[in-house]
């Protein structure tokens, strides 16, 4: 198994290290121009918000609504520092992640005692405090919004992000710990009765959620360089929660792509933006009613049983 | 006296929030799920009320009966085309099913009237009247009234007819009522209809209070009201109408004696509190899960 | 001394007292059986042992410990693992991971050195494999290992809901009418394979079931639950020919 898992690792590596030196590459030969290599920066920061989201919601069953709230603490955090404080870029962003973190904790430890609903209710809520405090204090600058935030993200630090969020959050699931989250969601009692401290994973869970959320934010006030609190409403979460359901709630990979997709799709529908949100309202109904039918099983068994006859055949 | 004049004015708020919270409640009771989408049916009921007064040119009386059936339609249509095929599926399927239809809503109306905020139709004299010398507009006195009206009818209904008694069986156990010859699939439909359009008159109140309407109306005004029902209870009618009433009480006071723009903050304070303390509500009962 | 001993148990939801006056005592490398009606508190007891209902009275005391003080989780930990009467695995898990979700206690290896891949991290992992995989052996569950948990047949399910509850290693295991909607083949087979789980890893075992001649068939000790006291408790003998027991399954003719 350990030997499988290494190699598992390098392969991963491997890919990645392709993939960074091929963008790269692509980037400094012209072929993607700075409009496309600013598209790549988002896409990245789309695939932390999805991946962590995907933590909170597709592993541990837990519906937040407050993913943008947990965003813009990591946001305003490191872009203060950054302003104010003149700390080095990847201090505040690390930082930022830790105090998006610990507000994830703060609000987990009350309200995840409650199950299902409330939850999301709760954390909706929380978002929109998160909001109403950031239009109100001096140090962000209210509505108007936080300027002249240094504009360090690139995407190399844009796709190192990827690379520890995905290795991290995976290596989680991959675990007895990840396998307790994983347990929780698919029956907390039985969890419970099955010897695992459901709070602590919770709680566990949602942190972690909440600390890449504020990494993404850290990274996506560097690239901007201006932050306004509308950026994280109620909206943002939702098209965060859309990603993680088109990709698949519990599937890193499926986030992934949505996340990337999601990002370059607008571009080339400009044209149609606004249908986009409402595109995403369908796709969430959708999504859920093909998976209740079991449609994408049946299509994928269809196309398996006729990979299978080619193969007969030959 | 200024200080019942906030009250007043906390409570007529309060009525428009306990119609809307009624609504959430009487779902939840039957069919165990938060619809998220009931609070773009308020902002839906508000814009047929202006569309039928305002572009056909229809009195007030015929634009709230057609706002209350479009609204009702609407609430059948929605549980039947969203939430019925989920009616077995896990909660966090259904409750991502209706943030999708509460999303399809808002941007539907959005593209189809556009963000800009519309007149509503001025149906009432905008004097107030002084009593024990606070101020009270007619509209607040009309949204109090109403409020009153509706939830008494309801509650008649509830208890004293076969339907009502339908629906409280369906409540407490789906598959019992079903055996016991009760038809489940339409007492739902009576109660999504019976829900929303009692949002319909919500909404139609919310746009006299206010003159504007615009498609974002519902969200906050859906989710206070939801707080309102957590508050109460939910499942209790006379839960969402008390859990109503404090909010809006407690939302006006944030307004005049601190400040407007924290009064959300407060009603979601509310919120985090009442799930801390008693999570069931102040009418609630206290739900074991089988095991 | 005995391993489990619960001294005037009970517990009202509003003014039903659905477990009244329970006193039983169960000890160590036995297997006991709780027969009685429906609706007559069987449930009810296992959901008080394990902390998933409050005492509203009564002392449970379990290994020398008290456990009104303690969680769910707490108690599992402590020693009692239970199944359900309405089967509750973790349905999109594979039949393995449902049983390492069981044995999570038996390593512990920190969430950063699962991060980190530390020697620690890959040891668990291996040992929690090896454990999981013997624990399926003895169900006959290894070939379906990797199989997800809703697709096992319904008896299959059973069994591995009593897989994952072994894998807490308690010293009492909790079985909820094990053998509810099993043939009579797998039935039997069952009671075999209860009878080797209680001798292999040498715990005891109370079980709740309908069949009186299944339990009368393995249990040392029974007690008999109705109206949510104890009618009866004794060896199937004794129960056998209690009359009470007799007017409680049959009618009083009187």
């Amino acid at each position: 198994m350990k030997k499988k898992q290494i190699q598992q690792f390098i392969l991963s590596f491997v890919i990645a290290l392709v993939i960074y030196g091929a963008l790269m590459f692509a980037m400094s030969a012209g072929i993607l121009d700075n409009y496309w290599s600013g598209i790549l920066i988002m896409a990245c920061i789309n695939v932390v918000l999805a991946t962590s989201l995907n933590l909170a919601s597709g592993y541990l069953g837990q519906l937040t609504l407050g993913h943008a709230g947990f965003m813009s603490v990591g946001a305003y955090v490191s872009a203060i520092l950054s302003i104010y404080f003149q700390m080095p870029f990847i201090v505040s962003l690390i930082v930022g992640a830790i105090a998006a973190c610990i507000i994830g904790i703060l609000i987990g430890i009350p309200t995840l005692r409650l199950k299902g609903d409330y939850l999301c209710i709760i954390t909706l809520a929380f978002n929109e405090i998160i909001r109403v405090i950031m239009l109100n204090l001096n140090i962000t600058n209210g509505a108007k919004g936080l300027m002249g935030i240094p504009m360090n993200t690139d995407f190399t630090t844009g796709f190192m992000s990827v690379a520890v969020t995905i290795y991290v959050i995976y290596s989680i699931v991959k675990s007895r710990h990840g396998r307790a989250i994983i347990s929780i969601r698919e029956d907390e009692t039985a969890s419970e009765l099955a010897g695992i401290p459901t709070a602590y994973y919770k709680i566990l869970a949602f942190a972690i959620s909440a600390f890449f959320a504020g990494l993404a934010g850290g990274l996506y006030a560097h690239y901007m360089g201006m932050l306004v609190p509308k950026t994280f409403d109620y909206n943002k979460s939702v098209e965060i929660l859309v990603m993680v359901v088109l990709g698949g709630l519990g599937n890193l990979k499926g986030s992934v792509i949505a996340a990337i997709v999601m990002t370059i799709l607008p571009e080339y529908l400009r044209a149609f933006s606004e249908y986009r949100m409402l595109l995403y309202a369908v796709v969430l109904i959708a999504a859920m009613i093909m998976k209740e039918k079991n449609v994408m099983p049946r299509i994928k068994a269809k196309f398996a049983k006729k990979r299978h006859e080619e193969v007969s055949e030959q | 006296m200024d200080f019942l004049t906030q009250i007043i004015n906390g409570l007529s708020t309060g009525g428009m929030y306990a119609l809307v919270a009624i609504g959430y409640t009487m779902v939840y009771g039957i069919a165990k799920m938060i619809n998220f989408a009931h609070g773009e049916i308020i902002m839906v009921g508000a814009y047929i009320a202006y569309l039928v007064t305002s572009v056909l040119g229809m009195p007030m009386i015929v634009s709230v009966l057609i706002s209350i059936a479009g609204c009702a339609l609407l609430g059948v249509v929605t549980e039947k085309i969203a939430y019925k095929p989920l009616r077995n599926s896990s909660s966090l399927a259904v409750l991502i099913t209706a943030i999708g239809v509460s999303y399809l809503l808002q941007n539907l109306f959005l593209i189809l009237f556009g963000s800009a905020a519309r007149t509503f139709p001025a149906y009432m004299p905008s004097g107030s009247l002084s009593i024990f010398g606070a101020q009270i507009t007619y509209v607040s006195l009309l949204s109090l009234c109403l409020t009153g009206i509706c939830t008494g009818l309801l509650l008649l209904f509830i208890n004293k007819t076969k339907l009502g008694k339908a629906m409280r069986a369906v409540s407490e156990d789906k598959g019992a009522a079903e055996l016991m010859g009760i038809n489940v699939n339409t007492t739902i439909s009576m109660t999504f209809a019976i829900g929303s359009g009692l949002g319909a008159i919500a909404g139609i109140i919310y746009g006299m209070s206010y003159s504007l309407i615009n498609p974002y109306l519902g969200a906050m005004l859906g989710i206070k009201a939801f707080i309102a029902a957590v508050l109460g209870g939910i499942g209790s009618v006379p839960g969402a109408m008390v859990g109503g009433l404090i909010i809006g009480v407690a939302e006006a006071f944030t307004i005049s004696y601190i400040s407007s723009a924290f009064s959300d903050a407060v009603v979601f304070g509310i919120l985090i509190f009442i799930l801390l303390v008693k999570p069931a509500g102040l009418f609630g009962k206290n739900v074991r899960e089988k095991v | 001394m005995s391993l489990l001993k619960t001294e005037g148990l009970g517990i009202q939801f509003g003014g039903l007292k659905a477990v009244d006056e329970f006193n039983f005592e169960i000890d160590k490398n036995q297997l006991y059986g709780l027969i009685g009606p429906n609706g007559a508190g069987k449930t009810t007891v296992f959901n008080l042992l394990t902390g998933v209902y409050k005492p509203t009275s009564g002392q449970i005391m379990f290994d020398g410990k008290s456990l009104l003080k303690m969680s769910p989780t707490q108690i599992t930990q402590y020693g009692i693992a239970r199944t359900f009467q309405n089967i509750r695995l973790f349905k999109d898990m594979t039949v393995l991971d449902n049983v390492k979700v069981g044995l999570h206690h038996s390593q512990n290896y920190s969430l950063l050195s699962a991060i980190v891949h530390t020697p620690k991290y890959f040891k668990g992992e291996e040992a929690m494999e090896e454990m999981a995989l013997s624990l399926l052996r003895v169900f006959d569950l290894e070939q379906f290992a990797h199989v997800k948990a809703s697709n096992l047949p319904y008896g299959k399910q059973r069994k591995l809901e009593i897989a994952r509850a072994l894998a807490t290693s308690p010293k009492l295991l909790l079985l909820d009418e094990p053998a509810a909607g099993m043939n009579p083949t797998e039935t039997a087979e069952l009671m075999e394979t209860i009878k080797i789980v209680r001798e292999k890893f040498a715990i005891a075992i109370l079980l709740i079931e309908h069949d009186m001649k299944l339990v009368m068939g393995i249990c040392e000790k029974i007690a008999v639950l109705n109206f949510g006291t104890v009618l009866a408790f004794g060896t199937p003998e004794e129960i056998k020919n209690n009359p009470d027991v007799v007017a409680a399954y049959l009618g009083n003719d009187e």
